[in-house]
C-alpha cells in the first residue's frame, strides 16, 4: 500500500481539483482530506457520509466562580494571557497547559477535555473517503491529520485498495508535518508566480528535511512560462522529480462550481496534462523500492502537449 | 487602527491586498505579515532590510544534580514534553509549550529556563511602509508563538497610526494568533464553491473573536453567484469586486506592486481603504450586527 500526499505550500494553486482528477483516473483509491481546517474535497467528490465521530482532543480550563478566591495566581502563571481580570478564561487563547487547574490553592479550576471537531467515512464514486471539519478556531490540528490518515490507512488495508490520496494543507508548520510523516511521497503543486516558486522551496525543503521523497508539478503553468521552467530547473537541481506542466484552464473553476470532477468534461487539454502527470505519479511510486526516490523524468516535459 | 486581511482558503489574494493596500496609503503604515509558515509579502515590497532577528521559546533545562526524579513535572506536563525514567529525567524541547508548570512544580528547583529557536524575525522599509515578517524554521512545527512576536513587534513601531496584518490561511490556531486584538479583518475571497466553503468557516472565527469584518471579492467574475447570496444573508458588506485580468495575474507572478503598474490599482485600494475606515466607525457605534456587540452572547453560549 501506497500514500501519496498532495501538498503545496502556498495556498489555492489547485491540490484539491488534482487530488479529485488523480481519483477519476486511478479508479479505485482511498481518498483522505488532510486540510482539515479548510477542507474542500467533499465539494468535488460527494461523499455519502457513513460515519461521524467527534474529535476529542486538549483541554479548556474553566474558573468556577463560587469556590475562586480571587488570589490572582493563576493570572500571574498563565504564560498565554488566557485569564482576564474577571477570572474567566478565554478559550480562544488557553493553551490547555492545565497550570491553573494543577496549581489552583482552591481547586477552583475545572478542565475538560475538549472536543474540537469531527470526522467522517464516508463513500465516493472513486472509493472511501475520510474526512473531518477541525471546530472553529480550534487547535490540534496536527492530531486530526494524524487521526484521517491513520483512519485512511486503516480502512484501505480492510478494503485491501493499494493507494492512499491524501489532500494536503498549506503552509510548512504543524498540520502539514502531521501530514507529510511517513507518506511514501508528496506531490507539491507549485504555481508559476515569485510566490509560488518561494513557497514550493520552502516545502521541497521540508520534504527533504523528514526524508519523504517529492515530486513537483506546475499548475497555470502558462500564466508565467519563464517561471514555469525556473521551477522545473530548481526541482530537478533538489532532486525531486519533476512531473509535468498544467495549463490553466477556466474549466476547472467550471468544474467546482458544477461539483463534478474534471475528467467528466472528456479529454481536454487540461486533463491530458494532469494524466501524464499522473502517469508520472504512478511511475514514481512503483519505483519507491527501498524507500530509495527514483525522479522518473530529470527534464521538463509536457510543455508541448499542454498547448491548448 | 490594526486592519487584519484574511481568507479561510488559500491564495484568494490576501498578499496582494495587504501588499497593494499598504503601498496605495499616503501616510506611513506598518505592514506585519503574519504568515510565517510561507511569508511572500517581501517578495513584493522587496524592502530594504534593518535587522533580523532570531525569535526562540521558553524550554526547561533539568538539573540532573538537583532533580530527585519525583516525576512531578512529567505529571504535569500535558505536551508529554518531560519522561521521568528509573535513573533520568528526558526533556523534549520540541514538544513544550513553553507553560512554565513544571519549573512552578518541582520541589528540588532543578528547573531553569532555556531557549529554542523556532524562526526569524525580519524588520524591513520600503517608503513610508514599515515593514515585519516572520519565518518558521523548516521542520518546526508551532507557528503561534512565533506570530505573536511578529504583532508584539509591529506595534511597537511607534507613530503608526496603521498596521496592516498579512495573515495565513486556514481557521485554526494561528489565524487566532494573527488577528487577535485586530480591528477589522477583511476577508478575501473568490467566488467558487471552494472560496464560499472557507468563506463561511473564517466568517465564523472572525465573529467567534468579536470582530467585524467585510469581503474583498478577488477574480469576481469567474465562478457563480452564491457568495454574494451568502454575503447578503450573513449581512457581510462587500466592500470591493476585483474582475479577473490575466494582465493583472502576469504581473503578480512577476513579483510587481500592482498599484504601481495599474493607476486604477491605487485608487481602487484607496476607495477600500476609505470603505473599511467608514465600516469600522459604523461597527463601533453599534451599527452593524455580527460586530462587537455579539462578544458578550458568543461567550455565554461557549462558557
Amino acid at each position: 500500500m501506497r500514500e501519496l500526499v498532495v501538498i503545496s505550500g502556498k495556498g489555492g494553486t489547485g491540490k484539491t481539483s488534482l487530488v479529485a482528477a488523480f481519483a477519476a483516473l486511478a479508479g479505485k483509491v482511498v481518498l483522505c482530506d488532510a486540510d482539515v481546517d479548510a477542507a474542500d474535497l467533499h465539494l468535488v467528490t460527494r461523499p455519502r457520509i457513513l460515519e461521524t465521530h467527534d474529535f476529542v482532543s486538549g483541554h479548556d480550563a474553566q474558573i468556577n466562580l463560587e469556590r475562586c478566591t480571587r488570589c490572582g495566581l493563576c493570572r500571574k502563571w498563565c504564560r498565554f494571557n488566557a485569564i482576564d481580570e474577571a477570572f474567566r478564561v478565554e478559550p480562544l487563547l488557553c493553551e490547555g497547559c492545565g497550570v491553573c487547574a494543577h496549581l489552583c490553592p482552591d481547586r477552583a479550576v475545572d478542565f475538560f477535555e475538549k472536543t474540537c471537531g469531527l470526522w467522517h467515512v464516508s463513500e465516493t464514486a472513486y472509493g472511501p473517503m475520510v474526512h473531518a471539519r477541525l471546530g472553529i478556531a480550534e487547535e490540534n490540528s496536527g492530531k486530526l491529520v494524524a487521526l484521517v490518515r491513520r483512519e485512511a490507512r486503516r480502512l484501505a488495508e480492510s478494503r485491501h485498495i493499494d493507494l492512499i490520496l491524501t489532500d494536503g494543507p498549506p503552509g510548512v508548520g504543524c498540520p502539514v508535518i502531521a501530514s507529510m510523516g511517513n507518506a511514501d511521497a508528496v506531490l507539491v503543486v507549485a504555481e508559476p508566480t515569485v510566490t509560488g516558486r518561494h513557497d514550493m522551496e520552502r516545502v521541497l525543503a521540508l520534504a527533504g528535511h523528514f526524508r519523504v521523497p517529492a515530486a513537483v508539478c506546475v499548475n497555470k503553468w502558462d500564466v508565467h512560462p519563464q517561471e514555469a521552467h525556473r521551477i522545473a530547473q530548481e526541482t530537478c537541481a533538489r532532486g525531486a522529480a519533476f512531473l509535468g506542466f498544467i495549463p490553466f484552464d477556466p474549466l476547472v473553476t467550471r468544474s467546482q462550481v458544477d461539483g463534478r470532477s474534471l475528467v467528466d468534461y472528456g479529454e481536454t487539454p487540461v486533463v491530458r496534462s494532469i494524466q501524464e502527470v499522473w502517469n508520472g505519479l504512478k511511475a514514481l511510486l512503483e519505483n519507491l523500492e527501498c524507500g530509495v526516490p527514483k525522479p522518473v523524468e530529470q527534464s521538463p516535459r509536457g510543455m508541448g502537449t499542454a498547448q491548448a | 487602527m490594526i486592519l487584519a486581511i484574511a481568507s479561510g482558503k488559500g491564495g484568494t489574494g490576501k498578499t496582494t491586498v495587504a501588499c497593494n493596500l499598504a503601498a496605495a496609503l499616503e501616510h506611513p503604515v506598518v505592514l506585519a505579515d503574519c504568515d510565517v509558515e510561507e511569508p511572500n509579502a517581501h517578495l513584493f515590497l522587496k524592502p530594504q532590510w534593518d535587522h533580523t532577528v532570531p525569535v526562540t521559546v521558553d524550554v526547561p533545562v533539568i538539573d540532573a544534580e538537583k532533580c530527585t526524579l519525583c516525576g512531578a513535572c512529567q505529571d504535569l506536563c500535558r505536551f508529554k514534553a518531560i519522561a521521568v525514567l528509573p535513573e533520568t529525567v528526558l526533556a523534549f524541547p520540541e514538544l513544550c509549550h513553553s507553560c512554565g508548570g513544571c519549573a512552578l512544580v518541582c520541589p528540588a528547583e532543578a528547573i531553569s529556563w532555556g531557549s529554542r529557536q523556532i524562526g526569524e524575525r525580519r524588520t524591513g522599509r520600503r517608503g513610508s511602509i514599515l515593514f515585519v515578517n516572520g519565518t518558521l524554521r523548516i521542520g518546526e512545527a508551532m507557528a503561534p508563538p512565533l506570530i505573536r512576536n511578529v504583532r508584539r513587534a509591529a506595534s511597537e513601531i511607534p507613530q503608526c497610526a496603521v498596521m496592516v496584518v498579512d495573515a495565513p490561511p486556514g481557521t485554526s490556531c494561528p489565524v487566532v494568533a494573527s488577528l487577535w486584538g485586530a480591528d477589522y479583518v477583511l476577508l478575501v475571497t473568490e467566488p467558487t464553491p471552494f472560496g464560499l466553503n472557507d468563506l463561511a468557516l473564517a466568517v465564523a472565527a472572525v465573529r467567534r473573536m468579536g470582530i467585524p469584518c467585510g469581503l474583498v471579492v478577488n477574480r469576481c467574475d469567474i465562478g457563480d453567484d452564491r457568495i454574494r447570496d451568502f454575503a447578503r444573508r450573513e449581512n457581510l458588506p462587500i466592500l470591493l469586486e476585483i474582475p479577473f485580468d490575466r494582465k493583472v495575474a502576469e504581473h503578480y507572478a512577476q513579483g510587481r506592486l500592482l498599484v504601481e503598474v495599474f493607476p486604477e490599482w491605487k485608487e481602487m485600494m484607496q476607495r477600500l481603504y476609505d470603505a473599511v475606515t467608514r465600516e469600522l466607525k459604523q461597527a463601533r457605534s453599534g451599527a452593524i450586527p455580527g460586530g462587537r456587540a455579539s462578544v458578550p452572547e458568543m461567550r455565554e453560549v461557549s462558557a
